[in-house]
This record gives C-alpha cells, sequence and structure tokens, in this order.
C-alpha cells in the first residue's frame, strides 16, 4: 500500500514538473530543484549528477530526469510513474491542439498564422544549432583563460564536422550511422 | 446508421492505400524507438532523425507538418521530441496512435537510464563517454543545419518569410525574450500579414 502510494505520489510530482515546464529540457530543473527540497528525495548534488548522466545518454533531458530520480526513489516501477507523470500533461494538450489544427488547417486564419510560424520555427532551430555548434566546436573556456585566438577554435572536432558535412551530402545514410561514426572516432581521437 | 457511416469510411480508406500510408501501432511504436534513441542533445537534434524516418522513410508528416509540430511545441508544455512524437502519432492513427508514439519515443531513455542508475552510477565521469560526446555534438550540429538547409528552401520562400528569419533568429540569439512569446507574435504577424494581401487583392480586383 504504502509503495502503491510513493508510486501516485512520484507520478503526481512529475505531473506538476510536466505541465509547468514549458520548452523542455532544461526548464525542468527549477522545478526538480524544488522537488528535491520539498520530497527530500534527491540532494542538489545527487541533482548535478543526474543532470551528467542525462545529458550523456541519449533521449530528452526531461524524460531522461525523471527516469532517473524515479527509478532513485522506488526502482523500475517508479521510474515508470515519474516518466508517465512528466509526458502526461504534454500529451494531452497536444493531442487536443491536434484535433483542433486537424478540424481547421484548411481555414484562412490558420493557414495565415503558420505562414508566419514556419520561417519563425526555422528560425529558432537555427539559433538552436547555433548554441549546439558553440558547444561542440568551440572552446569558450579555453579562450577565456589563456586569450588567445588559436585556443578557441576545437581544431579536431571542426575538421571531423567539415568530414561528415561532405560525407551526408555524398551519402544519405541513415543519421544514427554518421552519430555512432562519431561517437568512435571521439574515442579513437580523444576529441 | 453509424455503423453504415463506420463502414463506410472504412471501404474508403481501403480503396485509397496509396495518398495515405497506414501506419500500423507497432510500427508507429518501432518508428519512434528508433528516433528516442538517436536523440542527443535536446529537441533540435532530434530534427534530422525524424526528418528521415517519418518524411523521408515513411511519408507520414510533410517538413512543413514538422515545421509546424516543432513551432507549436515551444509553446506547450513538455519536450519538443515528446511532443513532436504525440503529434505524428495523432496525426496517423487518432488518440491512441499518440499515446503509442509518445510511449515510444521515451523508452530507449527508460531503458538506458534505468541500467546506468543500476549499474554505471559513475556513467558521466568515464573519460570514453566525454570523448565519445565530443563526436557526437559535431556529428549532431552537422545533421541540424543539414535540416535547416533543406526545410530553408522550402520555407524561406519570398522576401516576408527571410525578413520574419532573420529577426526571430536575432531575438532569439541576442535578447532574452521568451521563445513561446516569440512564436506568438511570428504567428500573430502571419495572420495580420493574411490580412493586409487579402486587402490588397480586393482592392486590386475593383
Amino acid at each position: 500500500m504504502e509503495t502503491m502510494l510513493l508510486y501516485a505520489r512520484l507520478f503526481y510530482e512529475f505531473c506538476k514538473t510536466g505541465l509547468f515546464a514549458v520548452g523542455g529540457g532544461l526548464a525542468t530543473l527549477p522545478f526538480l530543484s524544488e522537488m528535491g527540497q520539498a520530497t527530500g528525495w534527491f540532494t542538489t548534488k545527487d541533482l548535478a549528477d543526474m543532470v551528467a548522466v542525462s545529458e550523456s545518454t541519449p533521449g530528452p533531458l526531461g524524460v531522461n530526469m525523471a527516469t532517473y530520480v524515479g527509478y532513485t526513489v522506488a526502482g523500475v516501477p517508479g521510474s515508470i510513474a515519474a516518466t508517465l507523470g512528466l509526458v502526461f500533461p504534454s500529451v494531452v494538450i497536444v493531442l487536443i491542439v491536434a484535433g483542433i489544427l486537424h478540424a481547421f488547417k484548411d481555414s484562412p486564419v490558420v493557414q495565415g498564422i503558420f505562414k508566419g510560424l514556419r520561417p519563425a520555427s526555422l528560425a529558432l532551430i537555427t539559433a538552436a544549432g547555433l548554441s549546439v555548434a558553440r558547444i561542440a566546436l568551440l572552446n569558450t573556456d579555453a579562450f577565456a583563460a589563456t586569450g588567445k585566438i588559436l585556443d578557441l577554435f576545437n581544431w579536431k572536432c571542426i575538421l571531423l564536422a567539415v568530414i561528415l558535412w561532405f560525407c551526408y551530402r555524398k551519402w544519405k545514410l541513415h543519421p544514427i550511422v554518421y552519430i555512432a561514426i562519431s561517437a568512435v572516432i571521439g574515442v579513437v581521437f580523444q576529441l | 446508421m453509424e455503423q453504415e457511416e463506420k463502414r463506410k469510411t472504412k471501404a474508403q480508406k481501403a480503396a485509397l492505400p496509396e495518398e495515405t500510408p497506414k501506419a500500423g501501432l507497432f510500427e508507429l511504436f518501432l518508428t519512434f524507438v528508433r528516433i528516442g534513441a538517436a536523440t542527443f542533445g535536446g529537441g533540435v537534434a532530434m530534427l534530422p532523425v525524424i526528418e528521415h524516418e517519418v518524411t523521408e522513410k515513411k511519408h507520414w508528416a510533410s517538413e512543413d507538418e514538422l515545421t509546424d509540430y516543432y513551432a507549436i511545441s515551444q509553446c506547450t508544455p513538455g519536450a519538443i521530441a515528446v511532443n513532436t512524437a504525440t503529434f505524428v502519432g495523432s496525426k496517423m492513427r487518432g488518440v491512441i496512435g499518440g499515446i503509442v508514439a509518445t510511449l515510444g519515443v521515451i523508452f530507449p531513455s527508460m531503458v538506458i537510464i534505468c541500467v546506468i542508475a543500476a549499474f554505471l552510477k559513475n556513467f558521466a565521469s568515464i573519460p570514453a563517454v566525454g570523448h565519445a560526446f565530443a563526436g557526437i555534438r559535431a556529428c549532431v550540429t552537422v545533421l541540424i543545419f543539414q535540416s535547416v538547409l533543406k526545410i530553408g528552401k522550402g520555407d524561406l520562400v519570398d522576401l516576408f518569410s527571410w525578413i520574419l528569419f532573420l529577426i526571430v533568429m536575432a531575438l532569439s540569439i541576442f535578447t532574452s525574450i521568451s521563445t513561446p512569446l516569440l512564436v506568438i507574435l511570428a504567428g500573430v504577424t502571419g495572420y495580420v500579414m493574411m490580412l493586409l494581401r487579402r486587402k490588397r487583392d480586393r482592392k486590386g480586383a475593383r
């Protein structure tokens, strides 16, 4: 009975996080740190470790965090309860939005709105891509420490990116193939 | 009456297998398991993979639809990858499809994280993991910009879309205006432009 209550509590706590963390990923962090303090399930240091693991594994950060916290608190069933709790509000909301969109997709109002949304969406993707590129290809920390412009660029990673760019244009393999190859290259060449 | 209608739509669906590619629920689940497993580093990183699986391989949704889902996902709660999965799933198979696709996209995370939490608590501090991720990040950067180029060819077709693209990008990089607000403003701009265009067309017709 008590374990069932714990699962329910996990589901409920992550439901709240899922409902209020708009934009996903790191947006869940403030909610999680509050949850840790309120429930005593994990400390701030635990949270930092969980972020590190969540960032080093595939999958959305928020989902990984929920699984990790759920597992720490109550094992595999706990991880399921927490993760389902996290996605529950967004699934309900998206299903409603998708239903509305489907009903009105041919209306000129919706068409007009999407005419503005598409370039904006692409702009946000580009901006997010640039911040990924900054982390992947630049050494901002080393540059701040030495002040040498040559230290700013992560040459090995830039070379890898250039090679991948031409390979991807030439052979349209599944993206996961390139990701796997890059991981191996990263380990072999100590990137 | 209702049953007859149901039979009718069933017959229609059977007659049009080519136009709307039908996805089995299990196929939907497996596709999103693959997408979830290949998503390294948050929302945008998923885009190249989802584009490959959903648009190019299965033709379940067009690039335009994916960009729409992406924009809306910025304004709704939850992870962008999860929201996009729900959108595509519900487009293919209604509510149950949305749920199945979502469960698929979170499935790899849950398995991998549980294994790591159980056996590899110091996973993130293993040097090889850091090196592998340096390689993966370089690759993800390339994949994202390939997707951007591809979507841009379809979406940035006139002066209006280029201007909106550049303004939103600048605001997103250089200011702290929240992303949902940017998306809403862009939607309103699109709507106003449509009204203006209509007015001009009406004047031209007169």
